[in-house]
């Protein structure tokens, strides 16, 4: 330690030498072995400034906020009392709303939009839990051009969602296509489903069962009259870096985000308010309850977008609850349906080229990574669903339903006797006609509704996304006439049928 | 002439590195601005739209290649006007290694229907994505160059099988896990194709393959500055 210069003389007190030392005889000038110690005051401040620094980072809580695992709601504030635009749901479609409203408002800071997301560790969310895929194999030419839309965004994602000092953007893209067979039962409706998907721009070639069999060797082309194969712009992708990318952006741009539970609205009906016409009404406060406490947040707002996933039509009905006055809401069909996902591992299965393979009864695979592992599964027949209760997994039904058709499509998968893991999600089911709803709620005008893909949700969202924000603030959209999504329909008799549903 | 094909500085050379968001800034000028940009939005917003610059830069210069009919250029940029009587030749080869291609730039090159042997090594805006495009060349590619393409990983290599004509493929210098079982893999969806440059151990510098260095053994291929070789009989 260097002491203190006492006397003018300066004092190279030996280490570890007590005050004793200096009382002997003066050494003179000590013989310098180690560097000379005068500067050890500068060498020293650098290591212990960066301690200092250190101990004082580990006093303050992290910053990490609401994605910290072990106290997701440590860092939470609660939501503000007045907004403009509140988003139920912090799934992949909320976040992407409430990014592309804040890229399309007029003026920077013009709006305040507030995301809730009840689950902050996304427990049971349909993005996180969903295989990934992206595809523009439908029959209608509104869900073409989403996903067209949505793989453009996908590919130039850095130039949208880049935040300035973060790592580029990978949402771990896998460009190997979707790959569709067809029975004789089924091969007219698949070619008319090319023919608009081709009118619409999407890459999709039609092949034999013999050029089936020339690509991919490892098929079992019986009772395969046809099947149609994704060029370009089909895959799958990471959901999480997706979700991630997008609140990232959004937070930095301003939109606030909160942990709660949207449990009622309040809302200004006919028999509150003089003037208002029967059987509409307007929502004026959005009652948000706080975290693990009975406090209620009313946040005021002008609009309400309803992105809550398989749970939009819960929220809506709970939303009744808080309603003054006879307005009854009719009931929206969106629930949640569960879905399995199993990945086994084959290793003398598919190689390198294997797409996403959806077979003639509706079992799917796609490969995962390059080791031999694959997941897949089915959706369950009609009139055997699952309960929705909670998100166990059914074994029996990969071994029952499941692996007979894959290894009958695929023999190399009759030697897997064993599936490596398991995990079930939900798909934000439209139960009248299992394509999206994107509009206002006809008896609600100022609350959009924006759910309900059935299972195509994640592919779709940022397209979907920018089409809700354009409508919300320009009334119209340029892009994709998406009239035919509207809510509306979901009392009607026509349901907007999807032949493509996996 | 076909001789007089010049090995490319970057054949054999160093890997460029991704191009990262913060642009060509390096050392510590990069990292002062990071720093700033840290404490002060004001600097945060400066660097987004230096990002949304280099970007609007690299899509004029894709677009710029194909604004006019196909032309190719020497070194310098220009043109000598003996080109044009090729117009109607149809290009066999292309050499665009070290060059900005971006998947948009993609869009000049998939008229070709004739091409046998392209060259993609040491493109930083090369990904996969861009890979995805090139199923169009399924029924003549022959030789394809991915080496060194920083933003190229397994998963674009995947999409190769649509090009069951490939004879030789050159990956060396990509950032990927496991290249021993990538190579493995890559020569079972291809088998009558040649892999290159995935050595089992990792940090090997590529060698520059020397069949792919030469030109395609076509007795009538020209070279000009490097960039087309068309053909013609």
């Amino acid at each position: 330690m260097l002491r203190a210069v006492r006397g003018g003389r300066a004092v190279w007190a030996p280490r570890g030498g007590s005050g004793s030392g200096s009382g002997g005889a003066k050494l003179g000038r000590p013989l310098r072995t180690a560097a000379p110690q005068r500067s050890d005051i500068f060498r020293e401040l650098g290591p212990r400034l960066s301690r200092l620094g250190q101990a004082l980072r580990g006093q303050l809580p992290e910053s990490e906020g609401a994605w910290n695992s072990l106290r997701p709601h440590q860092n939470s504030p609660p939501p503000p009392e007045r907004a403009d635009v509140v988003v139920v749901g912090g799934g992949v479609l909320g976040w992407s709303v409430a990014y592309w409203l804040k890229t399309l408002e007029n003026r920077r800071h013009g709006m305040r939009v507030v995301v809730v997301e009840r689950d902050p560790t996304y427990s049971q969310a349909s993005t996180v839990l969903s295989v990934g895929g992206i595809r523009q194999q439908f029959s209608l030419p509104e869900n073409i051009r989403l996903s067209l839309q949505s793989a453009t965004f996908l590919r130039t994602i850095n130039e949208h969602l880049w935040v300035p000092n973060e790592p580029p953007i990978d949402i771990q893209f896998q460009p190997s296509g979707y790959l569709f067979l067809a029975s004789e039962h089924g091969a007219a409706t698949l070619e008319a489903g090319v023919k608009v998907q081709r009118e619409e721009g999407a890459k999709v070639a039609l092949l034999s069962p013999s050029q089936l069999k020339a690509k991919f060797p490892w098929i079992n082309t019986e009772n395969v009259a046809v099947a149609s194969y994704g060029l370009e712009n089909e895959g799958w992708f990471d959901p999480w870096s997706l979700l991630n990318a997008f609140r990232r952006k959004a937070m930095s741009l301003g939109v606030y985000s909160c942990v709660g539970e949207v449990t009622s609205f309040v809302a200004d009906t006919a028999d509150n308010t003089p003037g208002m016409p029967r059987g509409v009404g307007r929502v004026k406060y959005v009652n948000v309850r706080l975290p693990d406490s009975p406090e209620q947040q009313p946040v005021s707002c002008a609009i309400v977008v309803a992105a809550a996933g398989a749970w939009t039509g819960k929220l809506l009905d709970s939303a009744t609850a808080g309603l003054q006055g006879s307005l009854t809401l009719r009931r929206l069909p969106i629930e949640p349906r569960k879905r399995y996902v199993y990945v086994w591992h084959c290793p003398g299965g598919p190689g390198l080229e294997t797409p996403f393979l959806i077979d003639t009864s509706g079992a799917y695979f796609r490969r995962e990574g390059i080791a031999g592992n694959y997941l897949g599964s089915m959706s369950p027949p009609e009139g055997r669903e699952p309960d929705a209760g909670n998100l166990e997994v059914d074994h029996d039904f990969f071994q029952e339903e499941v692996w007979p058709r894959l290894a009958h499509r695929v023999p190399a998968f009759r030697s897997l006797k064993q599936v490596k893991s398991a995990w079930a999600g939900y798909y934000d089911y439209n139960a009248f006609d299992q394509n999206g709803v994107l509009g206002p709620h006809p008896q609600l005008p100022n609350v959009f509704v924006l759910g309900g893909f059935s299972g195509h949700g994640l592919q779709q969202s940022p397209a979907a996304g920018r089409v809700a924000a354009e409508l919300l603030l320009h009334g119209s959209c340029a892009a994709v006439d998406v009239g035919r999504l509207a809510p509306g329909r979901l009392w009607g008799s026509e349901p907007l049928l999807e032949a493509a549903i996996v | 002439m076909a001789a007089a094909l010049a090995i490319r500085g970057l054949r054999g050379g160093r890997i460029p590195p991704p191009p990262h968001p913060t642009g060509p800034l390096r050392g510590a000028a990069s990292g002062a601005l990071q720093r700033l940009g840290e404490w002060f939005y004001e600097v945060e917003v400066v660097l987004g739209w230096a990002e949304r610059l280099r970007r609007r830069r690299l899509r004029r210069k894709n677009a710029f290649e194909g604004q006019q009919r196909w032309l190719c250029a020497d070194s310098r940029g220009r043109w000598s006007p003996e080109v044009l009587q090729f117009h109607h030749v149809p290009v066999v080869a292309v050499d665009l290694s070290g060059s900005q291609l971006t998947y948009d730039g993609l869009d000049n090159f998939v008229l070709l229907t004739k091409l046998q042997h392209l060259d993609l090594s040491g493109c930083p805006h090369v990904d996969d994505w861009a890979l995805g495009r090139l199923h169009v060349f399924g029924d003549s590619l022959q030789e394809l160059s991915v080496a060194r393409c920083p933003r190229v990983t397994e998963r674009g290599l995947a999409t190769l099988h649509q090009l069951p004509k490939l004879r030789c493929l050159d990956v060396g210098g990509l950032a990927v896990q496991s290249p021993g079982l990538l190579r493995i893999l890559l020569e079972e969806m291809l088998p009558q194709c040649r892999v290159l440059g995935m050595e089992m151990e990792e940090g090997d510098p590529p060698e520059a393959p020397p069949e792919l260095g030469q030109p395609p053994p076509l007795c009538d291929s020209a070279v000009i500055g490097g960039r087309v070789v068309p053909k013609w009989h």
